[in-house]
């Protein structure tokens, strides 16, 4: 049901109108492939905003009805080889570690990637949605989308629903012979920005900690690759909603490359060991 | 804490603005730039809501670039600063007001400098010289102090330093230095500072 269904049915209308369309169906499938801007339909509520904020606060309200997986770490950074993408597999609701497991990385086709903070739901979602927007792109212009246009695409769409609740915050990243490896920062306010190397998450900052101070441009790929696992374990060992083990990936010209989960639980002390590192900690 | 500052000064216009984008605790990036360029003679500087001052101003840029397109002839400062507080006015009566501060610069016609702020409230007021936000409490003092009419390119940089100094110095958090541009006969250009 699109905004314009609502305020038809909902809008003045003269004598003459009314005996013309006495019961207006709803036109309930209307939206067309065609469009990259989408029709955006709305729950049929005065306020949804207003709605969620009743059924979704858990700090004032803990026995609310709905419980939004948060917190995160998810990296991704530009480097002479591509781009290297690391997150965190926990989901927490409220205090409760809803899951150890989850993929926060998109794969949204063979060449871009998507990461995933905020709303699981949101992410998974609209990311996948991304997805069919970009084949539909490259079966109508017979050409690769950019980075930066699909990004676009998601930014507009996700603005578009500014201040009814969704809640993303994601990395696009990809390479495209017209760009090169390319990462926009897209978040459901609607911020779009372009940039080298993007931390998102509740421990964005300890993952920025190790990140920055270690980053170089002319990191060789195993290198690049052992940092941003180092810098998602840093985050996991001292933000509490992150955790359970790390998917990491490395995208080269060719697409993108899994390189592995590793668990957080023995790689902390492989690490520790090996580094001389986590001195608080008493093995 | 954005910056946007601007002076109008002989036959040119300076608009900086801060580098830092925040969101939350962390400055995601050091390099950004808060205008987009209308047509030849026109630079939009913004700040407020973020999504909301981009999409805002992209949207401006669009519409200025159509309708000179289907005109044939370029929108002058003058319009474009009505046309975008009507925009701004109509959107503040909206189910979803744009929250955002304007700070447009120009040359009237290819000649004239122009400078004025508008609010998200639809408030236009074209000044001299102009600030958005905190840094409009540590500079305008200065801007009153040291701006005279008539002054040239090369002594409104000399102040545009001694604001960014002040910013520097007192601003509690650090905004990546600033970001200037000038628009004169020859169209927008970047500053080095």
């Amino acid at each position: 049901m699109s905004i314009n269904d609502i305020s038809y049915r909902f809008s003045h209308k003269s004598q003459l109108d009314q005996n013309n369309n006495d019961e207006l169906p709803l036109n309930i499938n209307n939206f067309n492939l065609n469009s990259l801007a989408p029709s955006i339909s709305i729950p049929p509520i005065s306020q949804p905003t207003d709605f969620l904020r009743a059924h979704t606060d858990d700090d004032i309200n803990p026995d609310c009805n709905i419980k939004i997986a948060h917190g995160t770490t998810t990296l991704a950074f530009r480097f002479k080889e591509g781009i290297i993408v690391a997150v965190d597999s926990r989901a927490t609701a409220g205090n409760w570690i809803a899951s150890q497991t989850v993929k926060k990385v998109i794969e949204i086709n063979p060449m871009l990637l998507g990461t995933m903070a905020g709303g699981a739901a949101d992410c998974q979602y609209w990311e996948t949605w991304l997805g069919t927007q970009c084949r539909l792109h490259e079966l109508r212009n017979k050409e690769r989308i950019s980075v930066c246009a699909a990004s676009k695409i998601l930014s507009n769409l996700v603005y578009n629903y500014k201040g009814m609740g969704l809640s993303m915050g994601t990395m696009i990243c990809g390479f495209t012979p017209k760009e090169g490896p390319t990462i926009y920062y897209v978040d459901s306010d609607g911020t779009r920005l372009k940039g080298d190397l993007f931390c998102v998450g509740s421990g964005q900052t300890f993952a920025y900690g190790v990140l920055d101070s270690n980053y170089k441009w002319d990191l060789t790929v195993d290198e690049a690759l052992y940092l941003g696992k180092r810098s998602i374990l840093a985050a996991a060992h001292r933000d509490a909603f992150s955790g359970g083990s790390i998917n990491l990936f490395h995208v080269t010209e060719n697409g993108w490359v899994f390189h592995g989960n590793h668990d957080v639980g023995p790689l902390f002390w492989e690490i520790k060991e090996a580094e001389g590192s986590f001195n608080n900690v008493n093995s | 804490m954005d910056i946007i500052l601007g002076i109008r000064v002989k036959d040119s216009v300076i608009v900086a603005t801060s580098k830092a984008f925040t969101r939350g605790i962390s400055i995601l990036k050091d390099n950004d730039d808060k205008t987009r360029t209308l047509n030849q003679f026109n630079l939009l500087a913004f700040t407020g809501d973020s999504g909301d001052t981009t999409q805002f101003a992209e949207y401006i840029q669009a519409n200025i670039q159509l309708f000179s397109m289907r005109e044939n002839t370029e929108m002058d400062s003058k319009s474009i600063a009505s046309y975008i507080r009507q925009q701004l006015a109509s959107s503040l009566r909206s189910r979803k007001p744009y929250q955002v501060q304007i700070m447009l610069g120009g040359l009237n016609k290819g000649i004239e400098p122009f400078l004025t702020i508008i609010d998200y409230l639809g408030t236009r007021t074209d000044l001299p010289y102009c600030a958005h936000g905190y840094a409009a409490f540590y500079t305008m003092s200065l801007l009153d102090h040291h701006y005279k009419e008539n002054m040239s390119l090369e002594d409104g940089l000399r102040i545009l330093k001694l604001c960014h100094e002040e910013l520097d110095k007192r601003m509690p958090v650090d905004f990546k230095g600033l970001n200037v541009k000038v628009i004169d006969k020859d169209g927008v250009r970047d500053v080095e500072f």
